[in-house]
């Protein structure tokens, strides 16, 4: 069987060169939306704040997103009560499954899923949407009408989102443990009242401040690699679908590595 | 002798290896309607960008009125685009944005505060203006090509500015809108007194709208002169666009 054996150099070079220069890639995007933080911060400090763009903005991403995690809310609540009892109950201690459930939608389940959900749902909408603003020339039409496109177009979507984010976590945190409420049911009979009492008796504030903490900093992830991957998209109408496409891998790759930052973090304390 | 508004001296634009403007010098006068004319890529667009500073320029000097655009403050060039009017390829309306919106838009922006009766009244006379007072509540996506750049001149017309920038106002469009399109800048020109540059390859507008012409070859200033210096030139170039 010598034909299976990777051999054959340049498709193992070629390989790593690839996997060598997505690293490259993606940290130069980092870097980018670093330095683009800072322009984007000066505008926040330095110019008037567009009221009403912003709230536009985050009844959008509140609309948007609603939905999708509503469901995804409910059905990881259901899968994670249904996946946990057996152990429980070899153990006997499926008392315990309430508040086990509980800390982990809302130390984890619950922010990570909707910072996912809405890394595709918003940040891409956001790279689609400046990334045709700026192919169909409406950016620069912005610009010569004496408006700064930072500060009407990008401060207020990742203040938007940076705000919103938290609000729909912990919104995907009330029905993932309702989503548990309804596991519980299926093999127990358990009142409403009862499952919320051992659910919360778990739960303390510690568990849900570095959840939300790291909730605001996934807000900002996504609107800021949202909006730089839509303002900087190319000329071309190719880069709209580009500019999208790599806002979402971009900020959802970025969400993993603020999490893991964030559970070290939570860690040492 | 004609008051000069856009002074442009030797002005060099690259983007990376590829050098688009070579030393262009051209004048804009007052009252005066400027074809800039030469085939795809010479860098007309990318000329009419680097007034008012969309691009920046390599070396050169574009002076409009008593501002250089390349030692401008931010205060300065808010300065200087508050007398130019862009009217982009595409129309560039804001697609999220009713006409209305699209027209409040460059109102709200200025020094001066305008009370929601004047800025009513001002959208209605600039829609007479296009002639299109019917599509004042419709979105972008509901109006035609030509019917986008009567808007997108409205957004324009609608801060009276004094030098227009058209960038092809006619590109895309059928005979008949085009030569809507032409009669329009004219219009303008006569009702406002406006001067513009229009850049453009579509000789039926160069005939219709053109005081003076100006023909970019390979990223310098290749002819200038009248409508009819340019159609009886016997440069075998100059004819391919004339013939």
């Amino acid at each position: 069987m010598s034909y299976l054996k990777p051999n054959n150099s340049f498709i193992t070079n070629s390989f790593m060169n690839d996997i060598k220069q997505k690293f490259i890639d993606f940290f130069i995007d980092v870097a980018n939306v670093m330095y683009y933080l800072k322009s984007v911060m000066k505008n926040i400090f330095h110019s008037s704040f567009e009221k009403s763009e912003f709230l536009k903005q985050c009844y959008q991403i509140g609309n948007k997103s609603v939905g999708l995690i509503s469901i995804t809310g409910i059905i990881i609540g259901l899968v994670l009560t249904i996946q946990s009892r057996p152990p429980l109950v070899e153990f006997g201690a499926v008392a315990m499954l309430p508040g086990m459930v509980a800390i982990s939608i809302i130390r984890e389940m619950g922010p990570v899923i909707t910072a996912l959900i809405c890394a595709g749902k918003i940040g891409s909408s956001m790279g689609a949407e400046l990334g045709s603003m700026r192919v169909t020339e409406q950016i620069d039409a912005m610009e010569v009408s004496n408006t700064n496109p930072i500060n009407f177009l990008i401060v207020p979507r990742v203040i938007a989102a940076t705000v919103m984010i938290p609000i729909l976590t912990l919104y995907a945190d009330v029905i993932g443990i309702f989503g548990s409420w309804l596991g519980v049911n299926i093999k127990d009979d358990v009142s409403f009242t009862l499952f919320m009492h051992q659910a919360f008796d778990s739960v303390e504030f510690i568990d849900l401040l570095p959840a939300l903490i790291k909730s605001f900093f996934f807000g900002a992830v996504i609107g800021l690699v949202g909006c730089y991957k839509g303002f900087n998209a190319g000329r071309g109408t190719e880069s709209v679908g580009v500019a999208a496409n790599s806002a979402v891998v971009t900020a959802s790759l970025l969400l993993i590595i603020v999490d893991l930052i964030a559970v070290q973090i939570t860690d040492l304390l | 002798m004609k008051n000069v508004l856009i002074d442009i001296k030797d002005v060099t634009k690259s983007f990376g290896t590829q050098d688009i403007l070579k030393g262009v010098t051209l004048q804009l006068f007052e009252n005066e309607n400027l074809v800039i004319l030469g085939k795809s890529g010479t860098g007309k667009s990318v000329l009419i960008k680097c007034i008012v500073n969309l691009l920046q320029l390599d070396s050169g000097c574009i002076k409009v009125e008593d501002y250089e655009i390349a030692n401008s403050s931010d205060e300065d060039l808010i300065e200087v685009r508050k007398k130019i009017g862009f009217l982009f390829q595409g129309a560039a309306l804001y697609d999220s944005m009713t006409v209305r919106e699209n027209l409040t838009f460059p109102l709200t922006r200025l020094d001066k505060k305008f009370s929601n009766e004047e800025i009513t009244q001002k959208i209605e006379k600039v829609l007479e203006d296009v002639s299109l007072p019917e599509a004042i509540d419709k979105m972008p996506s509901e109006l035609s090509g030509g019917m986008k750049k009567r808007i997108g001149l409205a957004r324009t017309l609608i801060v009276n500015p004094k030098i227009l920038l058209y960038d092809e106002p006619t590109t895309g469009l059928d005979p008949i809108t085009s030569d809507e399109i032409s009669q329009l800048i004219n219009e303008t020109k006569n009702k406002f007194k406006t001067s513009s540059i229009i850049i453009t390859h579509d000789i039926k507008c160069v005939q219709t709208v053109a005081d003076r012409i100006i023909m970019l070859k390979d990223g310098v200033v290749y002819k200038e002169g009248t409508l009819s210096e340019f159609e009886n030139d016997d440069d075998s170039y100059i004819q391919s666009f004339f013939n």
